[in-house]
């Protein structure tokens, strides 16, 4: 009986999502995976230090602090402060800019995001793209082919080199090509990316390095209790028929 | 026994005696417990009542702590929320609980209102009891309507701009009523502030209310069973329902084991998929709420979504909300609509499996629809599941008097 009532959900349930919308929010699917690992403290520390040489200066990330930083990436408050924290902020402080959001909204049309929380809301498959996307047309304006007309240009530029956009014969859509290297080769460049999109992942959430491994316990105290409940249950229920 | 254990047992029963003669604890206990007799063939479907209480249970504890460190205002809402995510000590899994607790709430609530139709448990005497149920679901979709608010992200703040618009469509008293929500011309610092009044206050209140009418109502009819047979019909010299056992303690053991069982789950979803895939808690809504970007795609949570698509289906903004109005509202209707003479959907024919099975496709389909982008095609889908939606409670009212019924036995069976 009781199999019968959960076969019956499991036959709705199973008629009704096979078909149709994918209903999945999250866009573009055609993204290449991001490959990152945020248990990889090396990969988060490098990411860590491109985040605040690179990004840190348009963007904030004002809902993070860098002493969480330095606890949750094994960096000593000494190390971030010295090679990490640019101008005068100190160790608990969350990590704001100096630019003005006006300033900045009149210079790039627009005030740039604040990124703690940016690959969450965009995804990490999403920002590897992009941050790998950008070219420069025919107007020699920085572009990007993961948001069309976006108001961020190249920061890393001189990393990665100089992509324009090829047409080949029939290609409409036309495909990203290096025109002018950068100082880095396509796979350093890639790996670079892919240390900062962790870093931004990790960001996101800096719970998620501890929730997996609570979890981890939690669920082994549920089973055991539940078996437990379960024998205790069936002793009870061993005199009603 | 020894002298001193008989000694605490002594003093034990000497104290309960003391508070007994103050206070009806022993009259309760049985009453709702011990002398409790609900019928022995509760199956899975009958678990859904006690993890909706528990996750009430889960909803208060947790948003005693998340008001702690939440500020209710347009300017810190949202950084509020991080902190509690980051700074607080276990501020996650409080905030985790409380959001995939919502979740839960819904979906262990359908679940109990689809038992209802396969096993008749709305059905005469127990109208009032469903009616109460139906009150508590109405105030639990303003509850989370409310909560869903206070993180002020994008789709919180978007989301809700859609909802409070929809009382514009009301000819003359629209727009002031908007406003009177709102508490001012655009969704502000009022607006979260009352938000949250009403979030933490008022609506659980009343729904802690009506949770005990709920039950009141339940403990006088006694429980419905897979069966549909009303096990008070039969009882023994004594006067007990001979298909009845305790619910304390053959139930308390069971929903204990079910409660873990459940939790397991909840715990997988805390630990291992806090935003399932988008559905729990929302891409758009980890962007702080922004007056002037209106989100590319905006779309109720997911609870919200068939009734939605509904709204959607309707070309005409008025007669899209009175209908999404009219498919919450006849679902009061349900005890009087099913005219069978028989129950449970085990001994009704052919015509009500159908019945019931499209209807619950429809619902189904019409909230996955109710979160999809809207093309054209699936415009014409969602009319389709509204048509089906709504056949539904039409034809139940004129096949249920005549349709078919199997012999209904005497007793429970297994």
């Amino acid at each position: 009986m009781k199999i019968n009532a959960i076969k019956t959900l499991l036959a709705v349930l199973l008629l009704a999502l096979t078909s149709g919308p994918a209903a999945a929010a999250g866009g573009a699917s055609n993204l290449e995976p991001s490959g990152i690992n945020v248990n990889d403290t090396a990969s988060l520390q490098r990411g860590a230090k491109v985040f605040l040489n690179y990004c840190l200066s348009c963007h904030e990330a004002s809902y993070m602090r860098y002493k969480r930083l330095s606890e949750d990436l094994g960096l000593s408050e000494e190390m971030v402060m010295d090679n990490m924290i640019f101008g005068d902020a100190k160790i608990g402080d969350l990590m704001t800019i100096a630019m003005d959001p006006e300033d900045s909204a009149r210079w790039f049309g627009k005030t740039p995001p604040n990124l703690t929380l940016i690959a969450r809301a965009r995804g990490a498959d999403w920002l590897y793209g992009f941050l790998r996307s950008f070219y420069q047309d025919e107007n020699g304006r920085w572009n990007n082919l993961l948001l069309p007309n976006a108001a961020m240009p190249h920061v890393m530029w001189s990393l990665q080199g100089i992509q324009v956009m090829s047409h080949g014969e029939g290609d409409e859509a036309g495909q990203l090509e290096l025109q002018t290297p950068g100082l880095m080769s396509l796979e350093e460049y890639d790996d670079t990316i892919r240390d900062l999109v962790a870093y931004l992942d990790y960001m996101s959430e800096p719970a998620k390095l501890k929730r997996k491994n609570v979890g981890v316990w939690v669920m082994l105290f549920l089973a055991v209790f539940a078996f437990m409940a379960y024998l205790l249950k069936a002793e009870f229920w061993r005199d009603v028929h | 026994m020894s002298e001193q254990s008989g000694a605490v047992i002594k003093t034990a029963n000497g104290l309960l005696q003391w508070v007994d003669k103050r206070l009806p604890v022993l009259d309760f206990w049985n009453a709702h417990l011990a002398k409790y007799y609900a019928p022995k063939n509760f199956n899975f479907w009958y678990y859904m009542g006690g993890f909706a209480l528990l996750v009430l249970v889960i909803q208060i504890l947790s948003g005693i702590f998340l008001t702690m460190h939440y500020k209710p205002s347009a300017a810190e809402a949202f950084a509020s929320v991080e902190y509690i995510m980051r700074d607080v000590e276990w501020g996650w899994l409080i905030r985790y609980m409380h959001s995939t607790g919502a979740s839960f709430f819904f979906i262990v609530v359908y679940l109990h209102m689809f038992r209802s139709l396969l096993y008749g448990s709305h059905r005469k005497p127990r109208e009032l009891l469903w009616v109460f149920g139906m009150l508590i679901y109405l105030l639990l979709m303003a509850e989370a309507f409310f909560g869903y608010v206070l993180p002020w992200g994008q789709m919180s703040y978007w989301g809700a701009q859609v909802i409070i618009n929809l009382f514009g469509a009301i000819p003359m008293i629209g727009e002031p009523l908007t406003e009177w929500i709102r508490g001012d011309f655009f969704i502000s610092d009022a607006t979260i502030n009352r938000f949250f009044a009403l979030h933490v206050i008022a609506l659980p209140i009343a729904l802690l209310g009506l949770v005990v009418l709920h039950l009141s109502a339940l403990h006088q009819t006694g429980s419905n069973n897979p069966d549909g047979i009303e096990i008070k019909e039969n009882k023994d010299e004594e006067g007990i329902p001979k298909d009845g056992i305790p619910f304390h303690p053959y139930y308390t053991v069971k929903d204990i084991f079910g409660a873990s069982m459940f939790l397991l789950v909840f715990a997988f979803v805390i630990f291992f998929w806090p935003e399932a895939g988008g559905l729990f808690l929302e891409h758009d809504n980890f962007v702080a709420a922004d007056p002037l970007v209106t989100p590319e795609h905006i779309k109720p949570v997911w609870y919200f979504t068939p009734f939605y698509a509904i709204l959607k289906a309707v070309p005409d903004k008025l007669m899209g909300v009175i209908l999404m109005g009219v498919s919450v509202g006849v679902l009061f209707l349900l005890p009087w609509l099913d005219r069978s003479p028989v129950k449970s959907i085990r001994y009704k024919g052919a015509w009500y499996k159908i019945l019931v099975f499209s209807f619950a496709i429809a619902f189904i389909r019409l909230g996955m629809l109710g979160m999809a982008e809207g093309t054209p095609a699936q415009t014409i889908e969602m009319r389709v599941w509204t048509f089906v939606y709504f056949s539904f409670f039409i034809l139940l009212f004129f096949l249920s008097k005549g349709g078919s019924t199997k012999p209904v036995p005497d007793r429970v069976t297994h």
